[in-house]
């Protein structure tokens, strides 16, 4: 997803002198044809996120369009103060972006874990949440937060579901991507982890569940309608994400369909739970370790459904 | 106005306004009167009628909890109605303790939480450099305020930038929120601190406006400046001066009375909030 980002920005810049690219000293080798083409729309501000975004922010307020880059937590947690203060109250022209969702670093500790961002992101007011599941989803938000007001949040992952669009499809900023109809169950995920809710799907439509797929790349603004619709439409809904289900995304279909309806016959959220994820191991070790991988979803929907 | 009838403006609306709200930190807003009424009264280039106009010289105060000191220059120099200022901390106000820039003409930035100001500052100075514009960005700190680290990646950056079009100002009165500065988290050898990190460095009285003017005018091409403001905390009201508990304390009764007084001011709480 992060080449893909830098691609599509790499494209923007071109035509947008406005936009601004402000690493936390990383991307090694990542930027190298960014800075290269484009040293006017480059800053390293250090290893310094609070400055980093404070100074985003003083930018934005000024006519730029900024995107502070760095890993995990760093570019989110770290300064989450100045993404709320200065940022967000603002509505300053910023976006967050943090390469390494969930588990992407999962060998290098928990210190590397993005596993609580967007529950913590989405909490905040004139913040919006992007997560994209696969490659085109990354490159058409990026194209599409260029000219977007305000302050949001870009969730990177390693990991990717390769191009999921259709022939001739257009990308709809918010709206939640169907990738597969059904009629039995509905997968809703986010990220990169959707390569293993799409295997789940198929393996459960050979076990004769018909399952629906739905990629949620906006956690803020959702797109409620989709989801209710799915809700009403289908005898259950399981929630799959790389993150805490404390006020993930699962929590947040929770909190709108109890609240608005319509109640699903069935809801269960695929998700960390076991507190810190100390244990660590490749993307793919962990989500097995953690029980959110494809095995354990289609045991999880055989368990609920059949 | 001049600047030192600015300065005395300034203190009779923070105590009255701390009165009304019954609020903390008129101690920081009495401090910071001098430098604030230079910066309005004479040095910053701002059109209080089109508080936008982008070639204006932004104005930052990192040490919001001294609001009431800006909300009053505002004021006085055009902004805003001087009328607006006793809804400062009152239920429904949109003038709130620490300094707010929604719906507030010339606030650039709201601040509170300290050790914010200087960073969007420094992004501020970086974009004017990028524009080619000459305006300048001043940012006023407290000295408690330097405790914050996240000043010190500002300091760097700003300096390595070499982002001359931008001024911190110290508010330098050695008293922070518990203790004294130097009880605390000592900042000395201070000026050393900032010209090891880059920057060019004056002293100066707070307090004594030629010498805060002459601070201003100091040359600092290719670097960012910082004044160090030597202050004293509660500055113009006698038993409020050097103190911590006028961070805190409100003046009311009697306490209220010899204050106005000192400031040479008649108040009366049913007037309508006229100094």
């Amino acid at each position: 997803m992060r080449d893909h980002f830098i691609k599509q920005l790499s494209e923007e810049v071109k035509t947008n002198k406005d936009i601004l690219l402000v690493t936390g000293d990383l991307g090694f080798g990542v930027f190298n044809d960014y800075r290269a083409d484009f040293p006017e729309n480059f800053i390293n501000a250090g290893v310094a996120e609070q400055n980093m975004t404070g100074m985003a922010t003083g930018l934005a307020m000024e006519g730029f369009k900024v995107f502070t880059y760095s890993i995990a937590n760093f570019s989110t947690l770290r300064c989450l103060e100045q993404i709320r203060n200065d940022a967000c109250y603002h509505n300053a022209k910023v976006t967050v972006v943090s390469i390494g969702g969930g588990f992407s670093y999962g060998s290098l500790g928990i210190s590397h874990h993005a596993t609580e961002d967007y529950s913590i992101l989405r909490s905040l007011p004139d913040m919006e949440v992007y997560s994209p599941s696969c490659l085109w989803e990354t490159m058409e938000i990026t194209k599409a937060l260029i000219d977007r007001p305000g302050t949001n949040y870009l969730r990177l992952d390693k990991s990717n579901a390769g191009f999921t669009n259709r022939d001739g499809e257009k990308f709809e900023l918010g709206k939640v991507r169907t990738l597969r109809d059904g009629t039995d169950l509905t997968l809703i995920s986010s990220g990169g982890i959707m390569t293993h809710v799409l295997g789940a799907a198929e393996e459960l439509e050979k076990m004769g569940l018909s399952t629906r797929v739905l990629a949620v790349h906006s956690l803020k603004p959702l797109d409620y309608e989709t989801i209710a619709k799915a809700a009403s439409e289908t005898k259950g809904i399981i929630t799959i994400e790389e993150h805490t289900v404390d006020g993930g995304l699962g929590g947040l279909i929770a909190e709108n369909l109890l609240e608005k309806g319509p109640r699903p016959g069935i809801f269960h959220r695929i998700g960390l739970r076991a507190g810190f994820s100390s244990v660590v191991g490749s993307q793919e070790y962990l989500r097995t370790k953690y029980e959110m991988d494809q095995n354990a979803i289609v045991n999880k929907a055989k368990e609920l459904m059949l | 106005m001049n600047t030192e009838d600015l300065a005395l403006k300034i203190r009779q609306h923070a105590v009255i306004m701390t009165h009304l709200g019954k609020s903390s930190h008129v101690g920081s807003a009495l401090s910071m009167a001098d430098i604030v009424a230079v910066l309005y009264g004479e040095v910053l280039n701002v059109k209080p009628k089109e508080p936008t106009w982008p070639e204006r010289d932004r104005f930052i105060l990192s040490k919001g909890h001294a609001g009431a000191g800006i909300y009053a220059a505002l004021a006085e120099t055009g902004f805003m109605p001087i009328e607006k200022l006793k809804t400062h901390y009152q239920d429904g106000s949109d003038l709130s303790g620490h300094v707010s820039h929604k719906g507030i003409p010339g606030v650039e930035l709201s601040t509170g939480s300290l050790g914010h100001g200087l960073n969007v500052g420094c992004g501020m100075a970086l974009a004017a450099k990028k524009q080619g514009k000459n305006h300048k960005v001043y940012v006023l700190l407290s000295d408690g305020e330097c405790d914050e680290g996240s000043n010190w990646e500002a300091i760097l950056f700003s300096s390595h930038h070499k982002l001359d079009n931008l001024v911190a100002v110290v508010d330098y009165n050695k008293i922070q929120s518990l203790d004294k500065v130097a009880d605390t988290i000592g900042l000395e050898p201070f000026s050393d601190k900032w010209r090891a990190f880059g920057w060019e460095v004056v002293e100066a009285d707070g307090h004594n406006h030629s010498d805060l003017k002459r601070a201003f005018a100091t040359q600092h091409k290719g670097k960012p400046l910082v004044v160090l403001a030597h202050t004293t905390k509660g500055k113009g009201v006698s038993f409020m001066e050097d103190t911590v508990l006028w961070h805190y304390r409100t003046a009311q009764g009697e306490e209220f009375d010899n204050a106005m007084k000192e400031l040479g001011a008649s108040f009366n709480s049913d007037s309508g909030g006229k100094a």
